[in-house]
């Protein structure tokens, strides 16, 4: 039997497999697979009604945030159009399960490639835009998509929407949560695992050299035009597959909810996680659903005890925390929630002996 | 006053983010009105102990630990660079960082930070003087400028600030062999006629033992060889290890190098 | 024709505000490189700050706009100390995230104390502003608007291009280091331009104020349509800031009266996407110069 690997008192690499490998030690392995048995095994069959719907929120856009920061985190293109590309998933997804008549396991893919072109169309202006002015482009392609969902009335709907049929896998309905949110967390467990598989490839490395610095990238011999193109095409296609799996959970949709707001929500989740790191994203976006969570119930509640005034006046407050989050999270700990996960398992495995 | 000592380093530690010693006990001293030149190889501490000196530590996470640092008596480590630089102290930093989308006349404007609604026509006609390369250039843009032009304008713009102590990082950095002589010749000048004393950290010993009073060697963080220039030109081990010329005058073979036995004389 | 003038005229007009709240933003970039998606909500506190002290705290206009103007510029210093100065040397990521959320978090205050309704001021601008031509009037306050703007282009690009401390400031948005090592107050260039954009902010947002009426929303709104303005521009130059307003007023003002209004708030970032694929500095914009 192989020897079971521990954190080394050093760097004992000796070779670049080792380097590249995702579980440091054999406990790491370990983890995950409890990880997974509880995921799947124990999490649906205990939670309520309530819970559930909420892990499938976090599901769901946790797929989208880990896409977007493949884009951000790994390939340094900052896009404030995330929450835009969300909304043509979910709108491919629906025209393609209600006008084209696909089923379920067809549209989710298909309405992730069609994001992904949309997201190779807007990420064109990054053959010679950089940082803030590609930021830039990138919120203008939210603008012009929201216009487009929202006037392409033959198409969308218009202000309308588009109801959206009762999703069946294999002849098993999953028009319930408990169905769902196998189907949410099957696909986030692969393509979270895909996400962290893509980094470490030649595609990964080259994300990260353009990131890093694009002119010496390119130098290297790194295309770096088709490279930053496949980088918002894969983020694209996670917003995508996202989007549609919204489109089905939520059975109707509108383009009101695709705002610029989703966009700084999903940039948020990624900040607060940790940049450049893919279980990061996942820690943000449960930070920040959480968060939205609990404020909308304090709201409720303090509705419910007859203080509606005090709850009108208490919801731009909901904003005021949302910022505030942010803004601590950058001034006290800017690699996020990943950063201090990191710091808290390595304080107890060095116990006592820091450094 | 030919002996008055204007900077006096004691025994310093420098240590960044809280572990990271680079510094292990350097003491060195600077009089004033002449060359000290600091030598040593990649990753000995010469940067570094010339950030100690200019304040510019602190953005680094890096800290004066223990020592101290004198300049004309008063203590001044770990002060902010805002405070050294107003008393005198500037450091021209490694590889010219230009300003940009600054022309050269302006670059060397902001050379007048510390002495802020001075006038100083009469300094820009003296770095013009010194580096008439510059006159050519002043209205075009900095970041469009070769590497030579760069490096004259940051000396010229470290002059701007009439400092007492100049401190230059490599200013042969990437240049030329005849411009490094050019530029070697014009600090020589400015240390002559302007009676400031300056402090030059260099890869190329040669050219900075041929105008420096006195020199240190740095390894590994601390000083290992100190001793006037002149005398230091002349020593076996510097000659073999910095200046790339055996004992014995000739060129040396690498084939001989047997560095290992001579280091062991000095650490 | 008539029609055409009036486009004309409102376009102009509408661009020149668009200008004016643009250069609170142009600031910031040019002297630190941040991009302040914060800027709308800057608008938003000078609008309501005036709209305190002159309306519900009944003080003469004129001192209400000087308390105004000094309490914006001593925020600046506050919120540069408290929120921006940590973020020193860090990534411009972090910084352009940091602004977001204060953005968010002015708003939400704003909100919690003002509410969503739409404000006004009492009325103080004299009528003899009001420009006559031919058919067409102009009315007094997009003439104040457009006075305020020119003077705000020939200050600025005085201070930027000859006096020390604006050459200081662009020196430290060139190369943090080297400004530091020559003795340039770093610390003291950051707190005064933040000082000085939320001052120009809240002058905009005060002349915003009178004619839209005070809103939140609106107004941060406002702070997103700075992108195309002075993107048109080229960030950091004021001079086209103010082309780059008149640029998109006059685009938003033909578009919403010729063609549809619905496609009248999206043609400026159209715009912005097609200009940017031309020029990527923008119009005026200084060409990023790379060395690897």
């Amino acid at each position: 039997m192989r020897r079971l690997h521990f954190h080394p008192c050093g760097n004992y690499r000796e070779s670049y497999e080792e380097e590249l490998a995702i579980f440091e030690t054999d406990f790491g392995r370990l983890w995950v697979l409890i990880g997974l048995v509880l995921l799947f095994g124990v999490i649906p069959w205990v939670s309520s009604q309530y819970m559930l719907y909420v892990l499938n929120t976090i599901g769901i856009y946790a797929i989208s945030a880990v896409g977007l920061n493949i884009l951000i985190g790994y390939t340094g293109q900052i896009s404030l159009g995330h929450g835009a590309f969300f909304g043509v998933g979910a709108y491919a997804g629906a025209i393609l399960a209600q006008r084209v008549g696909l089923p379920f396991i067809l549209v989710v893919p298909a309405a992730g490639l069609v994001t992904a072109a949309v997201g190779i169309v807007f990420g064109l202006p990054s053959a010679r835009l950089k940082h803030l002015y590609l930021l830039i482009a990138t919120l203008a392609g939210q603008f012009i998509i929201e216009y487009v969902l929202l006037e392409w009335e033959s198409l969308t709907g218009g202000p309308n929407g588009i109801i959206v049929g009762g999703a069946t896998l294999f002849g098993i309905d999953l028009g319930n949560d408990r169905a769902f949110y196998f189907v949410i967390f099957i696909l986030f467990a692969f393509l979270t695992w895909t996400g962290v598989n893509l980094i470490r490839t030649r595609y990964g490395r080259a994300f990260i050299a353009i990131r890093d610095n694009d002119r010496a990238a390119e130098g290297m011999g790194i295309p770096v035009f088709p490279y930053k193109l496949l980088s918002f095409g894969i983020s694209s296609f996670y917003a995508g597959v996202a989007g549609s799996l919204y489109a089905y959970y939520m059975m109707s949709i509108t383009p009101e909810p695709f705002n610029l707001w989703l966009s700084i929500e999903f940039i948020a989740m990624i900040i607060i996680g940790g940049l450049g790191n893919v279980p990061g994203s996942v820690f943000g976006t449960v930070f920040i659903v959480a968060l939205n969570e609990v404020l909308s119930h304090v709201t409720e509640y303090l509705m419910n005890v007859g203080a509606t005034g005090m709850a009108i006046t208490m919801a731009p407050l909901r904003e005021f925390v949302f910022g505030l989050a942010i803004v601590l999270f950058i001034i006290f700990e800017p690699k996020g929630i990943a950063e201090v996960w990191r710091i808290i398992r390595s304080s107890f495995r060095l116990w006592p002996f820091s450094y | 006053m030919e002996n008055h000592i204007r900077l006096l380093i004691n025994n310093i530690s420098v240590v960044y983010s809280d572990v990271i010693q680079v510094l292990k006990g350097v003491s060195l001293s600077v009089r004033k009105g002449q060359i000290v030149s600091l030598l040593g190889s990649n990753g000995a501490g010469k940067t570094t102990t010339l950030k100690a000196i200019s304040g510019l530590l602190k953005p680094e996470n890096g800290k004066v630990t223990e020592g101290s640092i004198e300049y004309d008596g008063k203590p001044v480590q770990n002060s902010s660079p805002e405070e050294i630089t107003r008393m005198g102290i500037i450091q021209v930093l490694e590889g010219r960082q230009e300003f940009k989308y600054l022309t050269v006349e302006e670059n060397l404007k902001v050379g007048t930070a510390t002495r802020w609604g001075k006038p100083y026509q009469q300094d820009l006609k003296m770095v013009y003087d010194y580096f008439p390369a510059l006159l050519a250039r002043r209205k075009s843009l900095a970041g469009y400028c070769s590497g030579g032009e760069l490096q004259m304008m940051v000396i010229g713009r470290g002059l701007m600030a009439h400092p007492k102590l100049l401190l230059l990082d490599e200013p042969s950095l990437g240049l030329a062999p005849l411009l490094v002589k050019e530029i070697f010749q014009i600090i020589r000048r400015i240390n002559q006629e302007q009676g400031t004393t300056l402090m030059v950290v260099e890869q190329n010993a040669n050219m900075a033992l041929q105008i420096a009073h006195y020199g240190y060697v740095m390894e590994n963080g601390k000083i290992v060889l100190e001793s006037p220039a002149e005398e230091l030109r002349d020593n076996p081990d510097v000659k073999e290890f910095y200046l790339g010329t055996a004992a014995s005058g000739a060129l040396k073979s690498y084939k001989d190098v047997k560095s290992y036995k001579r280091r062991k004389r000095w650490l | 024709m008539e029609f055409f003038l009036q486009l004309l005229i409102n376009g102009v007009s509408l661009g020149f505000l668009y200008a004016l709240s643009a250069l609170g933003f142009v600031m910031i970039f040019k002297s630190s490189s941040v991009l302040n998606l914060a800027h709308g909500e800057l608008l938003a506190i000078g609008a309501f700050l005036f709209l305190l002290l002159s309306a519900w705290a009944g003080l003469p206009i004129v001192v209400a706009f000087v308390l105004t103007l000094v309490g914006t510029f001593s925020l600046g210093f506050v919120v540069e100390r408290l929120f921006l100065r940590p973020l020193i040397g860090e990534n411009l990521i972090e910084v352009i995230m940091m602004t977001l959320g204060l953005g968010i978090m002015f708003k939400g205050l704003l909100l919690f104390i003002f509410g969503g309704d739409i404000h006004s001021y009492p009325r103080f601008l004299p009528e003899s502003l009001t420009l006559q031509l031919g058919n067409v009037q102009i009315p007094s306050v997009n003439v104040a608007a457009f006075i305020v703007g020119i003077l705000f282009l020939i200050v600025f690009g005085f201070f930027f291009k000859y006096s020390n401390q604006g050459i200081y400031m662009r020196s430290v948005a060139d190369n943090q280091p080297a400004a530091l090592s020559l003795g340039v107050h770093v610390r003291r260039v950051f707190a005064l331009s933040w000082a000085i954009a939320f001052l120009v902010a809240a002058m905009s947002g005060i002349v915003l104020g009178i004619i839209n009426g005070i809103n939140v929303h609106e107004l941060s709104a406002i702070g997103l349509k700075v992108f195309p303005v002075v993107i048109l521009g080229g960030l950091d130059s004021i001079g086209g800031a103010i082309l780059g307003g008149v640029i998109i007023g006059l685009l938003e003002t033909f578009t919403g009266g010729y063609i549809s209004t619905s496609l009248r708030e999206v043609v400026p970032y159209i715009a912005l996407v097609i200009i940017l694929m031309v020029k990527p500095y923008g119009l005026f914009g200084l060409v990023e110069i790379e060395r690897v």
